[in-house]
Order: C-alpha cells, then sequence, then structure tokens
C-alpha cells in the first residue's frame, strides 16, 4: 500500500504544485485572455490533483482526507519534480515551465491509461483531455515567443536554458515507482525519455531556439529533497489550513 | 518591431503569426461565435484580442467556452464583419412590419399534412 500512496504522490504532487505556481498568475497574466487561459490549466491540474489525493486517502489510515494530504504534509512528504517548483520569473518561465511538463505529462498519460489499476486507469482517461490541450497552448507560445521578435526570442531561450537542468528528473524512478510498474500499474518513465526529447527537440527547432546542450542536471524532488523555492510555496499553500485547522469555505 | 522572422497565417493553416505579437496594442480584435450542443447556429457571444487566428481560437475556448457554452467555435476578424448602420434601420426594416402576406400564416393545412 505505501508504494501504491507513494507512487500515487509522485504524480499528483506534480499536478499540485504546478497548480500552485500557475495559481499566483491569477490577475497578474500579460492580458485577459492569457490570465484566463494559465488560470484554466490550474484548475485543471487541482481537479486531477483532487481525484488522485482522494483515492490515496482511501487506505492512508489516519482519517486522511484530500485536504490533509494537500496541505498538511511536511516538505519532504511531497514527491514533485523540482521542474514544477520554478518561480514565476516572467512569462517565458512560466510557459517555459509548462510546456516541458506538458510534453511529458501528456506521455505518462497515455501510458497510465493502460494500468491495471482502474481507478487510475479512469483518472488518466479523463486527464488526458485536458493535457492534450495544455500541450497544445503551450507549444504553441514557445513558438510564437521563440519565432518572435529579438527580444521575445532571447527571453524565452533565456528560460529554455534554465529550465532544461530540471527535464532529467521526468525521467527517474523511486523504489515505489519500480514497485508499481512490476504490478503493472505505474508507468515505466524511464521509457519515455526518448520521445519526450524527441517532441521538445523538434518544437524547439521550429520555434528557432538552440537545444541546450547540459552534461548535468538536477535532481532530487522525487526523493522529497527540493530546491530553495519549495519552502515558500508551502507556506503560502499551506498558510490557512495550519492556521485554521479544519477551516471550511 | 523588429521581426523579421514571421510566418504568415492562412485561414487555411492557421499558424501562429507573430508579425503583431509584440505590440499587443496592435492585436486585432475578434469576434467569438459558439454554437451550443443543443443549437444549430453558432451565436455571437462577445470578442477578444489576439495576434493571430489560432491564438484567438484557443482564447475564445479559454474565455467564452470554459462552462460548457458550447462545442464549435468560429472567430472573425472584427474588420471582416460588415455591419447594417443603425442609422439606415428605418429604410432597412420598418416596411417589413406591415406585409403580413409574407408570413405562412396565410393558408389551411389539410388534414392528411396537420402533423407534418
Amino acid at each position: 500500500m505505501q508504494n501504491l500512496i507513494q507512487y500515487i504522490y509522485g504524480i499528483a504532487d506534480n499536478a499540485l504544485i504546478l497548480g500552485q505556481r500557475l495559481g499566483e498568475l491569477c490577475g497578474h497574466g500579460p492580458n485577459l485572455e492569457t490570465d484566463i487561459a494559465m488560470t484554466n490549466i490550474a484548475l485543471d491540474l487541482l481537479g486531477q490533483t483532487r481525484s488522485y489525493y482522494q483515492y490515496a486517502a482511501k487506505f492512508s489510515g489516519n482519517e486522511a482526507t484530500e485536504d490533509t494530504i494537500a496541505f498538511l504534509r511536511s516538505e519532504r512528504e511531497y514527491k514533485n519534480v523540482l521542474l514544477v517548483e520554478q518561480p514565476n520569473t516572467d512569462f517565458a518561465y512560466s510557459i517555459g515551465r509548462q510546456f516541458l511538463f506538458d510534453v511529458y505529462h501528456l506521455l505518462m498519460l497515455e501510458q497510465l491509461q493502460n494500468s491495471s489499476d482502474e481507478t487510475l486507469q479512469a483518472i488518466a482517461k479523463k486527464s488526458i483531455k485536458e493535457v492534450s490541450y495544455h500541450k497544445r497552448f503551450s507549444s504553441d507560445w514557445i513558438k510564437r515567443l521563440g519565432d518572435g521578435t529579438e527580444e521575445s526570442h532571447a527571453k524565452m531561450q533565456n528560460a529554455i536554458n534554465d529550465l532544461w537542468t530540471f527535464t532529467d528528473e521526468l525521467f527517474h524512478q523511486t523504489d515505489a515507482d519500480k514497485a508499481m510498474v512490476s504490478e503493472q500499474i505505474g508507468v515505466d518513465v524511464t521509457q519515455l525519455k526518448e520521445a519526450y526529447y524527441s517532441i521538445i527537440s523538434d518544437i524547439l527547432t521550429e520555434s528557432t531556439l538552440q537545444i541546450p546542450d547540459l552534461k548535468y542536471f538536477q535532481k532530487g524532488g522525487k526523493q522529497g529533497i527540493h530546491s530553495e523555492h519549495m519552502g515558500y510555496l508551502l507556506a503560502d499553500l499551506q498558510y490557512m489550513q495550519r492556521t485554521f485547522p479544519n477551516m471550511n469555505w | 518591431m523588429q521581426g523579421s522572422r514571421c510566418k504568415v497565417s492562412t485561414a487555411l493553416n492557421p499558424e501562429p503569426n507573430t508579425l503583431n505579437l509584440f505590440n499587443m496594442k496592435n492585436w486585432p480584435l475578434w469576434e467569438v461565435f459558439v454554437r451550443s450542443k443543443n443549437g444549430l447556429e453558432h451565436r455571437h457571444c462577445g470578442s477578444l484580442h489576439a495576434s493571430d487566428a489560432t491564438m484567438a481560437l484557443e482564447n475564445a475556448r479559454d474565455v467564452y467556452t470554459r462552462r460548457m457554452e458550447g462545442v464549435s467555435i468560429w472567430v472573425v476578424p472584427s474588420k471582416e464583419i460588415t455591419a447594417s448602420n443603425p442609422d439606415d434601420s428605418a429604410e432597412l426594416f420598418d416596411p417589413a412590419k406591415d406585409k403580413a402576406y409574407r408570413h405562412p400564416t396565410f393558408y389551411e393545412l389539410p388534414e392528411e399534412l396537420k402533423h407534418m
């Protein structure tokens, strides 16, 4: 059971943290339509998170609920990848982070819909429609900004260069991942790496952007060792629930 | 605007167009028409700014269909719409008001067709 719970955290925490980052953009988007689009994506992701956490809560014991799982864990208990906790430095970072995650997310869900676990299968099938749109939206913006003006190209290249170091972690497996793969419940993400970099490279090339050439990649999020941003992010995320326990809207 | 790279967007192949991208004041206005699930026609539901047709479609999807308002979207650059002048309303539309004989209510259907 613990393996399944940890496996679910590995997927759902990505959606929670990325949803939180996108939520920060509410009211701060470059224009009305993009503001709504980014926060729509946040809502999609948080909806997925709820489905996963409700499922995990069923066998977590200790009266766990989707809310306790979302708001009351300590930093090292979150198993999201480092990529999704990176801050909204500027729009190129926000959309670059989205793009680098969406391509992976779609590939992962396409496999997860074959899971032998019926609940995960169902969540995956519903989420695929949402994530297909996310990927289309973020890819289109990469093309616009990359193949745009000199300024947009420079900013987009800068963001891709900075975020590239977080892409490799998407394809790491924890022990819980390996256990779930052997039970045909989980997705073997190591198998997605080639397709991922191929799709990303094609779109970057089409956007006239350079594909970064890195030898060293960051990791640790999946083990609960997070970047310096996570503490601040969780302070925002958890503040209300910790200050007013059991609060309801 | 320094854009020396840009793709041309055509109606059949709406690639993202970067010509207008960075000066948002230049983004054209688009009118949005949405057909609901049970509807037969697209209805005008609002407008938005976008730099190209693909963005206009995606923005319309995000802004005007997030509450399941519809299943089909048309976007049209506002400048392509020719509208009747309200000042001409009298001569364009008043004459139709008193021509009842143009309405299909002046004959009785035969028995056999009553449930057509």
